[in-house]
């Protein structure tokens, strides 16, 4: 754009066309200058220079060469490449990916230049059309349809058109009832709060003893008196059930050690041994599992959402979307001293659902009951 | 170099004309082998997510041939050795063969996520294009409620798609879509209890997903994509203002073989684009992140881009909760998480299906549009754009607020607040600003077509003033520039007697007639008053001037 000084610098042209960061006259700003098409055999298709053509098309048969031998280098990677680790699968990846894009783009660019250097310059015009039909078209479907309808006795015949939207009814339902087994328990809609709020922490081993809480993943039971320093967290789930995933999904708890001290009176006590407090893991929210733990703060974080929650003050909920604390999990120890659970969680675990009500409260009346 | 051709080669000839003599397909040749497309690169926008699509059809049937859809429990025995030994579902353990143990596997997985994200992202800034330039008009608004149900499809299918490797983020983001559907009033059980064939995770959903993924959905988006590409073919692309170019005609080049090679270039493109993102950048280390298991999640869990609005939207929704009966049986209304769940996805896809009816309704404009808008020259549609793409964006990037903390160091718990307020506030700032550009720049094309550009000249007059000498602008920008049409407007004005037209009296029609007045009309008149010669005058009244027409 700095071409254009010689254009000044003319005396007597004191107008000059152009500055910079300007277009001169006849240049387009957007789009190409409609070239004129004055040696062009139809009008609005100019043809290209031969020239100009003849050093494109020697371009675009590189592109399709470097297609070519890109192409066959894809097929010896393919062979000679094998994958099995992750570095062979690495190395396998790059060799098949970079031929494949050098291939197709190699293809790309060669038919781009042929299109743009090679093909003509076109500027053609179509005719269009209104898109409704002509008034007396719409006249004949209207009277054919008019006809039709008569004929087929549709109108006229009342009992026929009743039984039918009688039988449409239905019908229509059937492909909605066929989805009812879709719930594979095939329990009743009534039933689905009870299995909601109901954990395997309330039934038993097979010795009939309460679920010992395990470590996740080893699956070690916890003796109460070898988790004793204050701050430490371990993620926890039901003896028996460390690999049945619709049990994790709810039993899933998080475990901390607390000085006495520090706990506040949103936990319940007795349901604490030696400081050690189980929270469900299971984030009140939407059910990711709450895996953060700020051990100054006693915060625990849900990563989904950021729902964070005060671990010594009954893990009540200081920030983020959830509106509910985790509940509470009653621990003890067995004669053995490992961690026992004594018994469900008094609340439905996990996010909120239309029948699950206010729960709290009615687990504090029966508390108060007890 | 006279190889021409005079006559139809045999080998073609031969053929056409068997098709012919049983088809008769000639007559829709002879009418549509030369259809003229116009050009403007804002309509490649579209074709990206079209040539998206066939590559994702292309990519995942070749997946469908060793993945396993299925969460039968599995101990891991391929040749990815971190994971040998590990208990995880046969889901998992076909899509880790797949990256491991299938030449070119990981590839094909790569390059089906890869075009999974420019599938939707093609889409988006294609529809945004038809918003903002105003070709949903008429007659093109079935095509654009074909394009909502696209947009609309496309994340269900990303959905459907993502969950489906079973790995713990996959995993993650089921467990969201879990909380997500029961916490819907009523339904919200049954949903979930259907959808999973039982209690969450269950052994179903990935089978499930899958059918969902690779028959239904794509299905319908087939069928709709037909659909929309035939209205288009028959309705005929609309064009940009410019010369020769009219509500009546089609200015550019033909489909044979002009537009034909370049559409097919431009597949092998986005192809290309697609095979070098799978090659060199990295998408979905399934392996890295272990198998599902609802006890644990990794931090910085993110799901795919176009689900960021609703991750965003979960995540700066206050605690609120409700218990409308206050019993312990029923009544639950979590409204942290059905209004982010439902409100803004509910705004934006029925505000875009709406829009076409409720503009003509504001404006009575009922003729045909096969000239699109330049976005300046409907400032109230474009501001209206502008704001709901920052709704959008505002949701978007508080979906990664825990990345925006942990990258520029702020706190966490601030960014949620600043998106509580920014919700609100930005999309208002975002439609003032829009619209003053808007006017700004359609004063600046009123400039140039009754001033002229710069030219640089200083002009000294005899009396001593200094002017700058502007020139006539090129005969195609100022042909683009006057392609503008006022907004069309309903006849508001009341009568002798102070009376508004009919239609326009009831506490509705008044609505209507104010809105009318305020989106329609004219509100940079392009001035013709004038002669530029070597005046370098003031540009543009300052006010804006609402003519009606």
């Amino acid at each position: 754009m700095t071409d254009n000084e010689h254009e000044i610098e003319q005396p007597d042209e004191r107008v000059p066309k152009r500055v910079i960061g300007t277009p001169a006259p006849g240049t387009s700003m957007l789009g190409t200058v409609e070239a004129s098409d004055t040696d062009a055999e139809v009008p609005g298709v100019t043809l290209q220079d031969e020239d100009k053509a003849r050093k494109a098309e020697k371009i675009v048969a590189l592109c399709f060469t470097i297609t070519f031998l890109a192409s066959l280098a894809f097929i010896v990677s393919y062979v000679y490449f094998q994958v099995g680790s992750p570095e062979a699968t690495g190395t396998s990846n790059l060799a098949l990916g970079s031929t494949l894009t050098i291939a197709i783009l190699g293809l790309a660019v060669g038919i781009v230049i042929w299109v743009r250097q090679i093909m003509p310059k076109y500027s053609l015009i179509q005719e269009r059309h209104e898109m409704a039909s002509a008034e007396p078209d719409r006249e004949v479907v209207a009277d054919t349809f008019i006809q039709g309808a008569n004929e087929s006795g549709f109108v006229k015949r009342k009992l026929l058109r009743r039984t039918l939207l009688l039988a449409a009814a239905p019908l229509g339902l059937v492909p909605l009832v066929l989805l009812r087994d879709l719930d594979n328990s095939k329990m009743s809609g009534g039933r689905f709060n009870e299995v909601l709020r109901h954990t395997v922490w309330g039934e038993k081993n097979k010795e009939g003893k309460p679920l010992k809480l395990v470590v996740e993943g080893t699956g070690q039971p916890i003796r109460a008196a070898d988790f004793n320093s204050p701050g430490s967290i371990l993620s926890v789930v039901p003896e028996g059930f460390e690999h049945d995933l619709n049990a994790l999904a709810k039993a899933t708890l998080i475990l901390i050690k607390f000085r006495p001290e520090e706990l506040k009176a949103g936990v319940r006590q007795n349901w604490t041994h030696d400081g050690i407090v189980a929270y469900s893991k299971i984030c009140t929210h939407v059910g990711c599992p709450a895996a953060l733990y700020e051990q100054n703060t006693h915060h625990i974080l849900c990563p989904c959402h950021q729902s964070t929650f005060d671990a010594a003050d009954g893990a009540k909920v200081i920030f983020g979307p959830a509106a509910r604390p985790l509940p509470q999990l009653p621990i003890t120890v067995d004669e053995q001293g490992y961690l026992i659970a004594q018994g469900d969680f008094d609340v439905p675990v996990g996010p909120s659902y239309w029948e699950r009500g206010d729960a709290e409260r009615a687990a504090r009346e029966q508390g108060g009951q007890a | 170099m006279t190889t021409e051709l005079k006559t139809v080669p045999k080998a073609i000839a031969g053929p056409s004309n068997f098709l012919d003599e049983r088809l008769g397909g000639a007559n829709f040749l002879k009418r549509n082998l030369r259809k003229i497309f116009p050009d403007h690169w804002s309509f490649l926008l579209g074709e990206i997510a079209l040539y998206s699509f066939i590559i994702l059809l292309l990519t995942g049937t070749f997946l469908t041939f060793w993945f396993k859809p299925s969460m039968e429990h599995v101990i891991y025995d391929g040749s990815y050795s971190p994971l040998t030994g590990v208990g995880m579902s046969a889901a998992y353990a076909s899509t880790l063969e797949i990256s491991f143990d299938v030449r070119g596997g990981l590839l094909m997985r790569q390059m089906h996520h890869w075009a999974a994200l420019l599938f939707v992202a093609g889409m988006t800034v294609h529809m945004l294009r038809v918003f903002f330039t105003g070709a949903y008009r008429k007659p093109r608004e079935l095509n654009w409620i074909i394009g909502v149900l696209l947009l609309t499809l496309a994340l269900a299918e990303g959905l459907t798609g993502y969950s489906l490797p079973d790995d713990l983020l996959s995993g993650a983001g089921l467990r969201i879509t879990e909380g997500v559907a029961i916490s819907l009033p009523i339904v919200g059980t049954f949903i979930t209890f259907f959808l999973f064939g039982g209690e969450y995770p269950g052994e179903d959903i990935v089978a499930r997903f899958y059918a969902l993924h690779i028959l239904l959905i794509p299905g319908i988006l087939l069928a709709l994509i037909s659909a929309h590409m035939v209205l288009m073919w028959v309705q005929k692309h609309t064009q940009m203002p410019g010369k020769s170019r009219t509500n009546q005609n089609v200015v550019g080049a033909p489909f044979y073989p002009a537009f034909m090679a370049k559409a097919g270039a431009y597949f092998l493109f986005t192809l290309a684009v697609i095979a070098g993102l799978a090659t060199f950048a990295q998408i979905n280390p399934i392996w890295l992140f272990g198998p599902y298991t609802p006890a644990d999640v990794s931090a910085g869990s993110q799901p795919d881009w176009y689900m960021g609005f609703l991750e965003g939207a979960l995540r700066i929704m206050p605690p609120w909760e409700i218990n409308l009966f206050g019993t312990a049986h029923a009544g639950t209304l979590p409204l942290s998480v059905i209004i982010p769940a439902l409100v803004p996805m509910g705004i934006i896809m029925t505000g875009l299906a709406l829009y076409p009816f409720l503009e003509r309704w504001v404006t009575g404009d009922n003729r045909e549009h096969h000239v699109a808008d330049r976005p300046r020259n409907n400032p109230h549609r474009t501001s209206i754009g502008i704001s709901a793409m920052t709704f959008y964006g505002v949701l978007w990037l508080l979906g990664a607020n825990d990345e925006i903390a942990a990258n520029f160091h702020v706190s966490l718990n601030w960014t949620t607040y600043a998106g509580r307020f920014l919700i609100f506030v930005a999309p208002a700032l975002a439609y003032l600003i829009t619209y003053r550009m808007c006017l700004g720049l359609q004063r600046q094309d009123a400039a140039v077509v009754s001033h002229g550009v710069e030219s640089g000249v200083i002009k000294r007059l005899p009396h001593g003033e200094f002017i700058e000498v502007h020139t006539p602008p090129a005969d195609d920008i100022e042909a683009h520039v006057r392609g503008k049409e006022p907004v069309a407007m309903l006849p508001v004005a009341e009568d002798a007697a102070g009376i508004p037209p009919k239609g326009m009296r009831g506490p509705l029609g008044k609505l209507r007639a104010r809105m009318s007045k305020a989106y329609g009309g004219e509100k940079i008149p392009l001035d013709e008053g004038h002669e530029h010669e070597e005046e370098h005058a003031a540009i543009g009244g300052g006010d804006d001037r609402s003519l009606t027409h």
